[in-house]
């Protein structure tokens, strides 16, 4: 789960570094030939494979996007992994540690795939557990009651999976083939958060009434999910132009408005807005005001739970300290073990 | 106590690739990476990371260090010989109609 506009510059991180303004230094010979080349790869729609070369700033984008993405799938483990042990049935448990090993995985694969850009796995958490890198701002409000879990799967997810979809297109080879993996599996997310809500549904006045407010929670934070307004997305042309990025931000809150409405409808619970109606003329649904300044005051560390899911992730590496130095230690013994034997 | 510098090189487990056969009678293919500390840890972590639906019946990891890979940069050299020998392929031998597939 993630977004793929939420590509935020970190600290220290200059805006020219993130091709943003970039102010193109003299390129010699080679390197203007190399950029063409490169050039050419991306408006043909071809793809961008490891250890060829590519322009500075498309490295460091990637490096960003792919490391924030793993980020949200390592820390979005945090807010389900609270209800396991608190899920309705055996069967709900079951179902909560599949999809909270997906996540896992998930973070996985896009490490590994940011790795093939010559980033190295440590210097990825460290930034993660120093706070300098971000992660999605959906995962920094509370879980509050079992509804939420539904509503995670699917509003949170749904939206995740709108925005990784176009991802599986990506022009970075590496990045594109997680993402189809990562897409595979997140739409058993999706189903089985819908599908627990169903349940819930039906069950009594004060099991309907949780929903609902599940829902009024979350609505407005999913549609933030989505980044802020094509028009103040200066990241998002160069990220088009790169091939990363391939529908905007409006366009996929659009799609993602369109597409849960009919959800809703048919799972009985109202969308907490009241700008909220169909368009005739745009063949699409007008939605009200998005609270941005919310947004941002979460992204920049003020959310209601940025302290506590950062502190979660830092015990967690710290306390697993002694079990990869062990590994590492086990593993060498084992090395000279058979070195002896050989000898 | 190990010097510094063999506790940071020990800090990351080296970085293993994943090759998976999908099932019987295909060949293994390369799937992607993980990190592991030993070769019976990397198969434990490639069945967790990249089968958890049964995508697999057998699993290769390979240290990453291990492959030797050809130059992106080499393309045109290493690649291009082989472009302009059109007879290594069947189309470019005109057969009778009458004599059927070939």
């Amino acid at each position: 789960m993630y977004t793929q506009s939420f590509n935020v510059p970190e600290p220290g991180e200059s805006t020219a570094s993130a091709g943003l303004k970039a102010v193109p230094k003299a390129l010699n010979a080679q390197e203007a030939a190399l950029q063409a080349q490169f050039d050419a790869r991306i408006d043909a729609d071809g793809k961008v494979e490891p250890r060829e070369w590519m322009p500075e700033a498309y490295r460091k984008t990637l490096v960003r996007q792919i490391s924030q993405h793993a980020h949200s799938e390592i820390v979005g483990m945090l807010p389900e992994g609270n209800w396991i042990s608190r899920a309705p049935s055996l069967k709900r448990k079951a179902i909560l540690i599949a999809k909270v090993q997906d996540e896992g995985g998930h973070g996985l694969y896009l490490y590994s795939a940011a790795e093939t850009l010559g980033t190295s796995r440590d210097q990825m958490l460290d930034a993660l557990h120093t706070g300098k890198a971000k992660y999605s701002s959906i995962f920094n409000y509370p879980t509050l009651n079992w509804a939420d879990i539904g509503v995670v799967g699917w509003l949170v997810d749904g939206a995740a999976i709108m925005n990784q979809i176009p991802l599986c297109r990506c022009s970075y080879g590496p990045y594109a083939r997680a993402m189809v993996r990562v897409c595979k599996e997140e739409s058993f997310h999706q189903r089985q958060g819908y599908e627990a809500l169903l349940v819930m549904m039906q069950g009594t006045q004060a099991q309907k009434d949780m929903v609902q407010d599940a829902v009024n929670r979350w609505w407005w934070k999913c549609l933030a999910m989505f980044g802020p307004p094509d028009a103040d997305s200066p990241n998002s042309v160069q990220g088009m132009r790169w091939g990363i990025k391939r529908i905007s931000n409006d366009d996929l809150r659009q799609k993602f408005v369109d597409a849960t409405v009919p959800q809703a409808k048919v799972l009985g619970v109202s969308l907490p807005d009241p700008d909220l109606k169909w368009n005739a003329r745009r063949q699409a649904h007008d939605y009200g005001q998005i609270d941005w300044d919310e947004f941002w005051a979460t992204v920049n560390g003020n959310g209601p739970c940025n302290k506590e899911r950062l502190g979660t992730r830092v015990k967690a590496w710290n306390d697993g300290q002694w079990v990869r130095e062990a590994a590492m230690a086990h593993a060498a013994k084992q090395q000279q073990r058979e070195m002896k034997a050989a000898a | 106590m190990s010097t510094s510098s063999t506790s940071t090189a020990l800090k990351e487990w080296p970085l293993w690739e994943v090759f998976i056969r999908s099932k019987q009678g295909l060949e293994h293919k390369h799937c992607g990476s993980l990190h592991a500390s030993d070769a019976p840890h990397a198969l434990q972590m490639a069945r967790d990371v990249y089968t958890r639906r049964q995508e697999g019946v057998s699993i290769w990891v390979v240290p990453s260090r291990a492959i030797a890979a050809s130059e992106p940069n080499d393309k045109p050299e290493f690649f291009e010989p082989s472009g302009d020998k059109v007879y290594r392929h069947p189309t470019f031998y005109d057969i009778p109609e009458q004599v059927g597939h070939m």
